[in-house]
């Protein structure tokens, strides 16, 4: 049995939360003060999910990178792995906002995208 | 005949554009990447009148005849000076003593227009002033300016009358043979010269052991600064001084050129071999803002942008060194504590004729004394700044906001000489403004790598290891 | 040099300015939007970090997202844009508003102005901090615009001054970029920004937050070498004995915002507090025909909030533009305790509803704000990051519209 506690960052009040797992099946939630607070420790606890956004980048261009972001939260404990595996990519100017750059990013499910427009 | 002069601040650059009025040939060792950077680059900017120094001094001497060269000078090199007027202000009858003294010493250095003024006369003329205030001493000749834009021009307008400029060249060593200057050794090579002006700021003293001679004994003065930003200046129109100490014209609050207040500096003798601590000190910082604040009350001091501190060399005479030595063509322009800016036009003066009656020089019937400055075109009227963006568009880009300053100005100063941002910054006043670069460092740095072709991440701030980016975010 | 006469001109190309010339346009103004960047978009386009647009799009987008869905809405609206312009001088006489670019100088003469220009961060020489003065020190929005703009690595070994948004989106940006995050400083006794940052951008990296704390001397004669950073007491005084080396080549300055009011500071009145222009609740200033909106007002935190407002400003410009924009007796707002940024600074005296922005001083749980003793509103956990956002419109406003001026307060449990 373990105890993991966090902030909820579901609204501004913050509430600390007190998670108890058994491996990683979650056998209580407390400490918060709406439901909400119970989702997002239910998820944070057993694997906390992040949106990454970063940079990739641009070849035969005038910007020499451009931004992007994983179109839905990944783990966060493969970031280190998505960073070392963005610096391996590029694109190629000119690129509109929203253009998929690597789909199922890291097998996550996730599309890699720009979220801005490069020259 | 090869003159050369060592050390490009204030008063190197003055001389060595003088010496280029005469038939020789005259080249000028800076060791530093950049004109200015030394002394003259961080210090009051002030132009005294002359009743600081004592009668009978070298200082006394130079200062109010080069206080008298400033009008001529900023007119020819097209550089920045406003005669403001200054107060001496007494706040005890001790003080009130010293103010008689300065206005003795004012007259017999020939200072003009000094007048005691009364408390009710003073805060007439300057509301901002501590109203416990009982006299001061007005001295109508005393101005301001940019000390660095004195070397930046001196410099262009020697270049143009054909001196050889050697930046990032330190001297390593003076050769002397049977009483007499042969040659200057720098670490890049060995150039015969007739004459070596010593004009050597903070290693004066260095240069001149190199050549034989035990003095000047120098060491290092520490003053620090606070600058308010521009929307300040309004509040105090002339220098403001305390009275005068032993040690020094005290700490003062002015307006400057750019329309800010300076407030500043103390004074700290440092140990002879702290030469580049440039560093300000939170007790110093502190001691500037009381001693503002002792002349002028409420100074908003939530308006601070910058604080800095500059050296000055400091001899146990408390004088300049100037003139021929014992080594014949070694000429000392050493020592050159305040009011050495001021002196500087009439030393140089003084100085290059000295030389030229020793060594027999002519004057040239080709020297062009005028220097055009970058023009500013948020200064120039409106058919002036039309036409130049129709010869290049980029004089209509800002890439300064806060002081109006285009990419045309940038280029230019570039192509002036200026290698890094700092080159940049002083040349055309960028980044001096109210958000210090935080919204223009960026846009210059881009102009500075694609102008020298560079990459950015090879673009310094002032030479050396001061790169501003360090890589590329994806290589 | 030529002249322009339009409806209204729209200082600033951000989230604001955009908003309020897209509202202006479909006002039926004829509008013309200044930028004096390359691009529109403000500082939006360097946040390539989500949390935009939560409550203007029900969708949580990256800044330049966010810009991209208002360079939209501006395009649909016809207002006419200017990029690469920059206003030199807004002359009260007309008004006249003199405009430098590449292609030349313009003059334009509109009937309303909107400033939305933003705000700029407070440089590193306000701070008074003592030492050497080296290259790699940026303020944040430097260093992200350097990084996330340019793709530039502004160092390898980081220190952050200030737990602000932009302080800790830094952080987390920096250490994503291979740069050694050594600590976040905070001189308050409580971090600066969101709880949400707090967690994402330094807990998930196991970056230090350090609070009450902040550096007391920079070293390094050419590039930063490193910084001694100081405990402070209550009063914010360093605390001798605490100072601490932390070696680093880059120092991030987030320590705070400054709304920019360059060229329009001697025309118009200052809230001495926002040290942004006195506005009413139509975001018109004291010269009736300028209105303001955005960061340049007060410092917002919700990008969603400042288009808001600038949509409300320009909407406001069109009408006065036409002549009909209602005008009664203003009716003060005044700070009483526990409220530092607060906008508007007046009612307009009119029945059109408004909405009222504040911040608190530091973090307070269960207080109730009250609006001239008429509107109270109970906020269970109020922070300095968050800005509160009051509606008043109805009876409640009408009473308060009556009133001679109205004291706003944050009353404690």
């Amino acid at each position: 049995m373990t105890e993991k506690k966090l902030v909820c960052v579901s609204c501004p009040m913050g509430c600390e939360l007190t998670v108890v797992l058994e491996g990683k099946k979650i056998v209580s939630v407390s400490g918060n003060r709406c439901p909400r607070g119970e989702e997002y420790a239910r998820s944070e606890a057993v694997e906390p999910r992040r949106v990454l956004m970063t940079l990739v980048r641009v070849e035969g261009g005038r910007d020499r990178v451009v931004s992007v972001k994983t179109d839905r939260p990944i783990p966060l404990r493969l970031f280190p792995e998505a960073m070392a595996r963005v610096r391996e990519l590029s694109v190629r100017a000119p690129v509109t906002i929203g253009t998929v750059i690597e789909e199922n990013f890291l097998s996550t499910g996730a599309n890699l995208v720009t979220t801005r427009p490069a020259r | 005949m090869r003159i050369a002069v060592i050390g490009a601040g204030a008063v190197g650059s003055l001389i060595a554009r003088e010496l280029c009025r005469y038939e020789a040939e005259v080249v000028l060792f800076e060791r530093a990447p950049d004109v200015g950077w030394g002394v003259t680059k961080a210090n009051s900017g002030i132009v005294h009148a002359g009743f600081h120094d004592e009668p009978g001094t070298t200082r006394a001497r130079f200062c109010a005849a080069g206080n008298a060269l400033y009008p001529e000078l900023a007119t020819d090199l097209e550089i920045p000076f406003r005669r403001t007027g200054a107060y001496v202000l007494a706040f005890t009858t001790e003080e009130l003593s010293v103010l008689e003294e300065l206005r003795e010493w004012g007259e017999v250095n020939g200072v003009p227009g000094l007048e005691l003024h009364r408390r009710e006369e003073i805060l007439a003329r300057e509301p901002r002033v501590n109203p416990e205030v009982r006299a001061g001493l007005w001295s109508p000749t005393v101005g301001i300016t940019l000390p660095w834009e004195i070397a930046i021009a001196a410099v262009e307008n020697a270049l143009d009358n054909g001196l050889e400029l050697h930046l990032g060249e330190p001297v390593v060593g003076i050769e002397v043979s049977g009483g007499r200057v042969r040659a200057v050794r720098t670490d890049k090579g060995r150039y015969p010269v007739e004459a070596v002006v010593n004009a050597a700021g903070l290693y004066a003293d260095h240069i001149a052991q190199m050549a034989g001679l035990e003095g000047p004994a120098l060491h290092p003065r520490r003053g620090e600064y606070v600058l308010l930003d521009e929307t300040t200046g309004g509040l105090v129109n002339v220098v403001l001084f305390p009275a005068p100490t032993q040690v020094s014209k005290g700490i003062l609050v002015l307006p400057t050129v750019d329309g800010g207040l300076l407030l500043g500096p103390n004074a700290h003798d440092l140990p002879p071999d702290a030469r580049e601590a440039t560093e300000t000190t939170r007790e110093g910082l502190e001691e500037v803002i009381e001693g503002a604040v002792h002349l002028v009350p409420d100074l908003p001091l939530h308006k601070t942008v910058k604080t800095f501190a500059g050296l000055r060399p400091e001899s146990p005479q408390k004088d300049f060194v100037l003139g021929e030595t014992r080594v014949a063509g070694f000429y000392q322009a050493a020592a050159m504590r305040s009011p050495g800016l001021t002196a500087a036009p009439a030393i140089a003066r003084w100085l290059a004729h000295e030389i030229a009656l020793a060594h027999g020089l002519e004057e040239r019937t080709d020297f062009r004394p005028v220097r055009k400055r970058i023009p500013h075109p948020a200064d120039l009227p409106e058919a002036e700044w039309e036409a130049l963006i129709r010869k290049d568009p980029r004089w209509g880009r800002i890439v300064c906001f806060c002081n109006r300053v285009t990419e045309g100005e940038i280029v230019e100063a570039i192509r002036r000489g200026a290698r890094t941002l700092d080159g940049v910054k002083f040349r055309t006043r960028a980044g001096f403004g109210r958000c210090q670069g935080g919204f223009c460092t960026d846009r210059i740095l881009e102009i500075l790598a694609r102008e020298l072709g560079a990459e950015p991440w090879e673009v310094t701030a002032r030479g050396g290891a001061s790169r501003i980016v360090l890589g590329e975010a994806r290589p | 040099m030529r002249t322009y006469t339009v409806d209204v001109l729209v200082v600033g190309g951000g989230a604001a300015g955009m908003a309020a010339a897209a509202a202006a346009a479909r006002e039926g103004a004829r509008t013309v939007l200044l930028e004096r960047g390359e691009r529109l978009g403000g500082v939006l386009e360097q946040c390539i970090h989500p949390g935009f647009g939560l409550h203007r799009y029900r969708e949580e987008l990256t800044g330049p997202e966010f810009a991209h869905r208002m360079r939209q809405e501006l395009d649909d609206s016809g207002a006419e844009v200017f990029t690469g312009a920059t206003v030199l001088e807004i002359l009260p006489d007309g008004p006249a508003v003199k405009v430098v670019s590449p292609k030349g100088l313009k003059k334009f003469r509109p009937r309303a102005v909107v400033w939305a220009v933003g705000a700029r961060e407070r440089p590193f020489g306000a701070l008074r901090i003592p030492g050497t003065r080296p290259s790699g020190v940026f303020t944040a929005g430097l260093a992200q615009r350097l990084l996330d703009l340019e793709g530039l690595l502004p160092g390898r070994r980081a220190v952050i001054l200030g737990s602000g948004d932009i302080g800790l989106i830094m952080a987390r940006r920096l250490h994503l970029e291979g740069v050694e995050v050594r600590a976040v400083l905070e001189i308050q006794p409580f971090p600066g920004g969101l709880t949400r940052n707090v967690v994402q951008c330094l807990r998930d990296f196991g970056i230090p937050l350090l609070l009450s704390h902040t550096v007391a001397e920079v070293h390094g004669r050419e590039r930063l070498e490193g910084i001694t950073a100081v405990r402070v007491d209550e009063h914010r005084h360093p605390i001798p004995g605490t100072e601490r080396r932390i070696e680093a080549d880059t120092l991030i300055l987030s320590v705070g915002l400054i709304p920019e009011v360059r060229l329009i500071e001697d025309t118009v009145p200052l809230d001495p507090v926002n040290r942004g222009p006195r506005v009413n609740g139509r975001l018109q200033t004291e010269v009736p025909w300028l209105f303001a909106a955005g960061n340049c007002v007060a410092v917002f935190d919700l990008v969603d909030t400042v288009a808001e407002l600038g949509e409300r400003a320009g909407a406001s410009a069109a009408r006065y533009a036409r002549g009909d924009l209602p005008s009664g007796k203003p009716v003060p707002l005044v700070r009483g305790e526990n409220v530092v940024s607060l906008v508007p600074s007046c009612l307009d005296g009119t029945a059109e509803s408004a909405r009222m922005y504040l911040r608190v001083p530091r973090p307070m749980e269960g207080v109730t704000v009250d609006v001239g003793g008429v509107v109270r509103r109970r906020v269970p956990v109020a922070r300095p990051a968050e800005m509160i956002e009051i509606p008043l419109d109805g009876d409640a406003l009408s009473e308060l519209s009556q009133k001679e001026r109205i004291v706003v307060e944050v009353k404690p449990k």
